[in-house]
């Protein structure tokens, strides 16, 4: 088919979500491809059909049979209410399993100790807080390789949605909020991460690298970052929240302590002042 | 408080597009008003075309809307297709991205609101009535009303183009993206107005055909005698009265947000965006199967008139709309799966989703087996259903991936999920207007439109459309996300652009031949008229009077014996009634009140959009006075008398019902 041919001059590998790097993609990409053939199984019927009945039934064709008043028949009707059912009833099977199993908040079974990032979407960039190895960076995040990622998501901006194709499927990214992606990369490489949901004039460069490395290198990376001579202040990371576009990477030795939770929790108070105030009245009360 | 509000002179245009596209609108108007004048056509306008309250009238009013607001959201697509094809690397292409992401949010806002629904409207006027045997719709003046106001928001579209912006936020809107701290301009209200003032027509509508199907069917017509398309239209218009409202209100409370500082949707204060995008779908769900369901419609008339035989599986067909209908309430989180819910809850609504694909697919047989043993005669009409056939069954397939949660993460929101919805939405409700509209040209014109150009159209259309969005689909499972105003160039995604752009090209050319169809069609119509009132050897009420119509469609309202009462009389099973007695009829008047409602509400759009306070109440108490005008007004119909009627009967040279 016209699809398949067209697909053949993308080279496999840059077809992303046909090029798994991680265990969720690959089990997302087997997911797209069953449920795919599955409806093969009426859609092919309906395309030989339709083309034989055009080509047979042509009004030009004399021989073909005509009968211009048969119009229903229970048995037939029954067999194509019957059949998408089963393979729909199958399909169901699948979703509801496959769902829970692909499940973004569920932790990826693993040996490995898991390694937790925190991200935040920024006008329009990505920061990536290591709450472990308190550290922090911008649109790059790197980690080690067969180690189960738990990333912790939020925004200090509109919606965006958190994509790293090669390794496993999206969830949004949304102010005031913590969303959760379990993701495990299985190849070393360099991965492109995007936002998959338009949140305004820079959203076309919010793009960051994902880097999977060996554990000895990440540990290497990590220590390295810590020599960087930026800090991520509370201060700090006011100037960096300001919109900007197209951002080179940055790398932060220190992260403020608790910085991620009070990023998801300055939208729950009312307005600034309100939050203000409210942090006024708090530190009063613990003097 | 300045006079015109936010309104200043940097709101007029600067851009040089936009420049160019402004006074193209501003001299085309002028052109026309000119035209109106100098051929002294100006009150015929008026009197016949503009404040006619005849469905028929109304009907082809939207339609004509609807083409040219179509040329808007297409020019809006070719700039989109161009853009992607050259922004590549160091190349920032010819939009930036503060007008190009004004651009996706109008070619989507207008291709769904401004050209798919007043298509559906159109359409829906001009046949619904005559196929049930009725004179006119139960509320003529409301139908009125509800062009005008759909008008309104048109005109407040194309008006953003001029003075100000349109929203910068995709066609839905999303908060907190939409909310005053991340949009403080105007484009945002004028995409809530534009909206709203439209969506009240659509309502309106909705109500008026609801009830014109339930309760003017011809006697003897029972639900089950139907034709197909009155059975979609009456699912169609049930959606429109439950999902309407829906986004009537939320969009009133994301205004609410804005004009008056409130939080339901914004990021802090207690705001909650994801109550939006639930609220918003479940509103826009239903309304993918509102455009759908009367192209559904369309499709079964077709199948069985160009097939020479009887629709296949009438009975499982109403079923399956029906299912259909229910259905649709039930799915709309499968926009959102990546938002967090848990897995209980988007496994039950992808199940939900593809368990529409059941009666959906239940319909694709009907329609192969209504070919099946019949004589299929190859018209544009017949080549617009087997277009859709095939590009609806792969937007179904692809439907149905999306459906799948699991899949749906890898897909959301990248070009493959953009791919499948212009597949459902060109393939499934475009291709069925314009089936419709080659269907039922001659019976509100007179005359056939031309099939050497409709073909032509049909073959740019549906070559154009895999051009395209086979790309689409490739660049999406390679990562390419929606909405992106340029790339890299190792993403490899260019050549793919270029070849869809290239697409849109072939398409325009399908565009282009509908109007050369249009004016080849009026240019020669003398050797196309239909004077039979039947082209199609059609078997429902609307082929039984003449084409076009009188203003009274029927001169005896036809007793309906059977699903097919034109064909039972042609083929002499129920002979129709002989009586050459002809009664008054009653008939509505017409009435400018419509357009002074719509006139009104355009100044209190324009001024909240434009936070010119004073105007708001004179546009209020406009409309109220103008209601309470009309209804004192206790004559507003008029008699024909049986003379009359049967002066025109004879004077057609043909004495039909």
């Amino acid at each position: 088919m016209l699809f398949c041919s067209i697909f053949s001059f993308a080279h496999a590998n840059d077809v992303a979500v046909f090029a798994p790097k991680g265990v969720i993609a690959l089990q997302e990409r087997n997911l797209i491809i069953t449920t795919t053939i599955l409806m093969l199984i009426v859609v092919i019927p309906v395309f030989a059909l339709m083309f034989f009945f055009t080509w047979k039934y042509r009004a030009t064709n004399k021989h073909a049979k005509y009968t211009p008043d048969w119009a229903s028949n229970e048995t037939l009707e029954a067999i194509w209410w019957a059949i998408p059912g089963v393979i729909i009833l199958v399909l169901a099977v699948i979703t509801w399993k496959s769902t829970h199993e692909l499940d973004p908040y569920k932790p990826l079974r693993s040996d490995v100790k898991p390694i937790t990032i925190q991200v935040v979407a920024l006008d329009w960039k990505w920061l990536f807080i290591y709450p472990e190895q308190r550290i922090a960076t911008v649109n790059l995040v790197e980690f080690p390789l067969g180690t189960p990622i738990n990333f912790e998501i939020t925004a200090d901006a509109p919606m965006n949605s958190f994509w790293i194709p090669e390794l496993g499927g999206q969830i949004y990214a949304m102010p005031g909020m913590k969303t959760q992606l379990h993701l495990m990369a299985s190849d070393v490489g360099i991965y492109s991460g995007t936002s998959a949901n338009f949140s305004g004039p820079g959203f076309s460069d919010m793009k960051f690298a994902a880097k999977s490395v060996s554990q000895s290198e990440f540990l290497e990376w990590a220590y390295a970052v810590k020599t960087a001579s930026s800090t991520l202040t509370y201060d700090a990371y006011i100037r960096l929240s300001a919109p900007s576009k197209n951002n080179a990477v940055s790398l932060y030795s220190s992260v403020d302590d608790g910085l991620y939770d009070k990023i998801v929790m300055k939208f729950t108070a009312p307005n600034k002042e309100e939050a203000n105030k409210t942090e006024a009245i708090m530190n009063m009360q613990h003097k | 408080m300045n006079f015109l509000g936010k309104l200043t002179y940097a709101d007029l245009p600067h851009d040089p597009i936009v420049i160019g596209a402004t006074s193209f609108i501003i001299l085309a108007g002028l052109a026309i008003v000119g035209l109106l004048f100098y051929f002294k056509r100006g009150k015929w306008l008026w009197d016949e075309w503009l404040t006619s309250v005849d469905h028929k009238k109304i009907g082809v009013m939207y339609i004509v809307v609807a083409i040219v607001m179509l040329f808007r959201g297409f020019s809006d697509a070719i700039m989109m297709r161009t853009q992607q094809a050259i922004a590549v690397g160091d190349n920032a292409g010819f939009l930036p991205p503060d007008h190009y992401d004004q651009i996706f949010t109008a070619h989507g806002v207008i291709m769904i609101f401004f050209v798919a629904m007043p298509f559906m409207f159109g359409l829906i006027n001009l046949v619904v009535p005559l196929q049930i045997g009725a004179r006119d719709v139960a509320f003529p003046f409301l139908n009125s009303l509800s062009f005008w106001l759909f008008v309104v928001g048109a005109i407040l579209v194309n008006l953003s183009l001029m003075l100000g912006e349109f929203a910068a936020t995709g066609w839905l809107a999303y908060p907190p993206l939409s909310e005053l701290q991340y949009s403080p301009g105007v484009g945002v209200d004028y995409y809530i107005w534009s909206i709203q003032i439209a969506g009240l027509g659509s309502l309106f509508s909705g109500i008026n055909f609801f009830t014109t199907i339930l309760k003017l069917r011809a006697p003897g017509m029972t639900l089950m005698r139907m034709p197909v398309f009155v059975w979609t239209a009456l699912s169609s218009m049930t959606l429109v009265i439950v999902a309407f409202p829906v986004l009537t209100v939320t969009l009133a409370m994301l205004f609410f947000d804005r004009f008056t500082g409130m939080h339901f949707f914004t990021a802090g204060g207690g705001g909650n965006p994801m109550m939006y995008v639930n609220l918003i779908w479940a509103w826009g769900h239903p309304e993918v199967y509102i455009l759908v369901l009367p192209a559904f419609g369309i499709f079964s008339e077709v199948a069985s008139a160009f097939s020479q035989k009887k629709l296949f599986g009438y009975t499982t067909m109403i079923y399956a709309t029906v299912a259909i209908t229910t259905l649709s309430f039930l799915v709309w989180v499968h926009h959102f799966f990546t938002m967090g819910a848990g897995a209980n809850v988007n496994a039950f609504f992808g199940i939900m989703t593809m368990i529409i694909a059941v009666p959906t697919g239940v319909k694709i047989f009907n329609w192969l087996f209504t070919m099946y043993r019949g004589r299929i005669i190859f018209m544009s009409p017949m080549y617009w259903m087997l277009g859709f056939i095939f590009t609806f069954t792969i937007g179904g397939m692809t439907g149905v991936l999306l459906a799948v949660p699991g899949a749906d993460f890898q897909l959301h929101n990248s070009l493959f999920l953009i791919a499948h919805f212009h597949n459902t939405i060109i393939g499934g409700a475009v291709f069925g207007y314009f089936a419709g509209f080659a269907y039922w040209f001659p019976k509100a014109m007179g005359f056939r439109l031309s099939e050497k150009y409709g073909v032509r159209a049909f073959w740019c259309w549906i070559v154009g459309f895999f051009v395209t969005f086979t790309p689409l689909y490739i660049v999406g499972l390679m990562g390419m996300t929606r909405r992106l105003n340029h790339y890299e160039v190792a993403t490899g995604w260019q050549p793919f652009l270029i070849v869809a752009a290239f697409g849109a090209v072939i398409i325009g050319f399908g565009i282009l031949f509908q109007v050369m169809q249009i004016y080849v069609s009026i240019r020669d119509r003398k050797q196309n008229l239909d004077t039979t009132g039947d082209p199609w050897n059609g078997r429902t009420l609307e082929w039984s009077t003449s084409s076009p119509p009188p203003f009274y469609n029927f001169a005896h309202i036809p007793v309906v014996h059977g699903r097919y009462p034109f064909w039972d009389i042609k083929n002499g099973m129920h002979p129709k009634e002989t009586t050459t007695h002809y009664q008054d009829i009653h008939m509505p008047k017409n009435t400018p009140t419509g357009i002074y409602i719509a006139i009104c509400s355009f100044f209190i759009g324009f001024a909240l959009i434009w936070h010119i306070l004073w105007l708001i109440p004179i546009g209020v108490v406009g409309i109220i006075v103008l209601v309470m005008i009309r209804s004192f007004d206790y004559e507003t119909e008029y008699v024909v008398t049986a003379g009359e009627v049967e002066r025109i009967e004879r004077s057609k040279g043909r004495n039909h019902s």
